[in-house]
């Protein structure tokens, strides 16, 4: 597919006996924000980094930019941006000498300044950057990974420890990449986040696809069904429904007056989220816990 | 597309040596900026050198053996201090470095970039020469001028001495790089790394006169290049009587070489077996 920018076809990973990753396909459009949610474990960070060439999969086709990440070079390196999960910085630099350091790298890069200023640091511009707080580091990392004016871009986890203002700045920043034309490969724990600035969206959980489309019809008519509640009789009630007006109207009707706390939400992205992964790994991010199973079921088979 | 005919072109061979070389500055303003390398790596064996030639040249210029000529405690141990200039600033500098950078994510970073392992050592390489280099002429002016250490005037001694030090600095450096995938977290790269490096300079004839070290040890030490770089520094700058003293009796330049060329062998080889910008399944 010519217009795609990621293609994955039956990506398995394995380690041992465990899956990590469980025959995953996907797509990702030239130009459009995707975004991968899951639970802690799920095998989100494993899909990345396979992506971006740190890990080798198991088997399963997997293309980015036209290449194989498993073999491919320099060049194609070049074309890529990588805001990894968890990333060490080297403090002893400013934040302008590392942005100017990794410039070079690249054949066609951003200017420095507006980088800076871009992820809000021009106040910051000449402090080292262990000197920093967790939220600039991070927006030092951000930096580092669009200042070589990528085609494609990983995002893996980007906002975690921002503030609110603070993220809706990241967002902002994100809008421009994809007024410019970046695609954006986004794994996020705010489904908030996700909402904001995805086209489509997937969800992996255990290694799994569980679900995959774009933002607006996500999950399915029964999952974005809106829902009705409201207190009668000292317990609190929802009707999942198409037609909320007509039926709070006819609930009025029936009650003769105002029902008491009436609400009419159609759910978020949050709401369809939760209502689709494993309710003990949403629960609870050590993926070791596991219900109560006979004591003959294998690894593999808690998990697929 | 623009972009695809442009890229390969610009990361050509030339263009990794262009980038390494951009990296030396980075490198260097990165190793100032460390108080502990600037202390433990590039004072330590200056600081040595001016304590140890306080504390046991309060006698004056001594003879070490019979027949031999009287020298300052300065310039007996001014060669152990070059040699181990020279280990410091190549093996524990790189491998305290090197460790530092794969466990707090600098290494994945630049393994995501289209930078060049190639230019990533040739700045690693450059700033071991740069810093080597300083601290060896630091070390040469202070034993020289504060000390009155009498310097060699001839041609063919600075000769060795610089092939000693640029081999040995080499060996040193790339035994660096090789040690540098031992330690398994950044706290216990020092831990690791320095204790090791004291030990031989101990049975190296840096703290201790080697021909006062039994003879099994020498042996052992004779396994490792350090020995060797110290008996080259001894040829340059100890009168050449002193050779007597030499488990052979003589400089022995030959056997120098040999030893740091083996060792600069085993240090490339591993280190380009087991470099990684991080371990692809960690």
């Amino acid at each position: 597919m010519e217009n795609a920018a990621v293609r994955v076809r039956n990506l398995r990973k394995t380690y041992g006996s465990r899956a990590a990753v469980d025959d995953v396909s996907f797509d990702i459009i030239r130009g459009e924000t995707f975004a991968l949610l899951g639970p802690n474990g799920a095998g989100k960070s494993t899909t990345v980094e396979i992506l971006e060439g740190y890990r080798r999969r198991t088997s399963g086709e997997v293309t980015v930019l036209g290449d194989d990440p498993g073999h491919a070079g320099l060049a194609w390196k070049a074309r890529l941006g990588i805001v990894l999960q968890t990333t060490g910085q080297a403090g002893a630099f400013t934040v302008r000498e590392q942005l100017r350091q990794f410039a070079g790298y690249y054949p066609r890069p951003r200017d420095v300044e507006e980088v800076i200023a871009a992820v809000g640091l021009e106040e910051k511009a000449n402090t080292r950057i262990s000197k920093l707080s967790g939220g600039q580091q991070r927006r030092v990392d951000v930096a580092l990974g669009i200042i070589g004016n990528p085609e494609l871009l990983f995002l893996d986890e980007p906002t975690t420890g921002f503030d609110p203002q603070a993220r809706r700045e990241f967002w902002s920043l994100i809008r421009r990449l994809q007024g410019e034309g970046t695609t954006i490969l986004l794994t996020t724990h705010y489904l908030d986040e996700a909402a904001q600035l995805a086209d489509r969206v997937a969800v992996i959980d255990r290694g799994l696809l569980q679900a995959i489309g774009p933002i607006a019809t996500f999950g399915g008519e029964d999952a974005r069904m809106p829902r009705v509640t409201w207190r009668e009789g000292g317990t609190l009630h929802t009707e999942s429904t198409p037609a909320p007006w007509a039926f709070a109207r006819s609930l009025a009707e029936r009650l003769g007056g105002e029902p008491d706390e009436l609400e009419i939400r159609r759910p978020t992205l949050e709401d369809i989220y939760l209502g689709m992964v494993d309710p003990d790994a949403a629960a609870t991010p050590d993926e070791a816990v596991t219900p109560a199973s006979s004591p003959t079921s294998s690894t593999s088979e808690t998990l697929s | 597309m623009t972009a695809l005919t442009l890229a390969p072109a610009r990361l050509s061979p030339m263009h990794a040596v262009r980038h390494g070389i951009r990296r030396i500055g980075f490198e260097i303003r990165g190793y100032t900026r460390s108080p502990e390398t600037i202390f433990f790596t590039f004072l330590f064996p200056i600081l040595m050198l001016a304590l140890f030639s306080t504390v046991f040249g309060g006698d004056g210029d001594q003879s070490y053996g019979q027949g031999l000529p009287a020298l300052s405690a300065a310039q007996m141990y001014l060669p152990g201090m070059l040699a181990a200039g020279v280990l410091l600033s190549g093996l524990q500098n790189l491998a305290i470095d090197i460790a530092l950078e794969r466990h707090d994510g600098t290494l994945k970073r630049l393994g995501g970039t289209p930078l060049s392992p190639v230019s990533y050592f040739i700045g690693k390489l450059g700033q071991v020469l740069v810093t080597g280099t300083v601290q060896a002429a630091v070390l040469l002016v202070f034993a020289g001028l504060v000390l009155g250490v009498p310097l060699p005037s001839d041609v063919e001694s600075w000769l060795t001495f610089a092939w000693v030090f640029v081999l040995g600095l080499a060996t040193s450096a790339f035994l660096g790089i090789a040690i540098s995938a031992i330690p398994r977290s950044a706290r216990s790269a020092s831990a690791v790394v320095i204790p090791v490096a004291l030990v031989l300079q101990f049975i190296s004839g840096v703290y201790m006169f080697f021909w006062l070290l039994p003879e099994w040890l020498q042996n052992v030490a004779n396994l490792f290049p350090l020995a060797w770089m110290a008996k080259g520094m001894r040829a340059v700058f100890l009168p050449p009587e002193y050779a007597t003293l030499e488990q052979s009796g003589a400089w022995d330049l030959g056997g120098v070489a040999i030893a740091l060329l083996i060792w600069l062998v085993v240090g490339l080889i591993i280190s380009r077996l087991t470099f990684r910008w991080i371990r692809r399944d960690a």
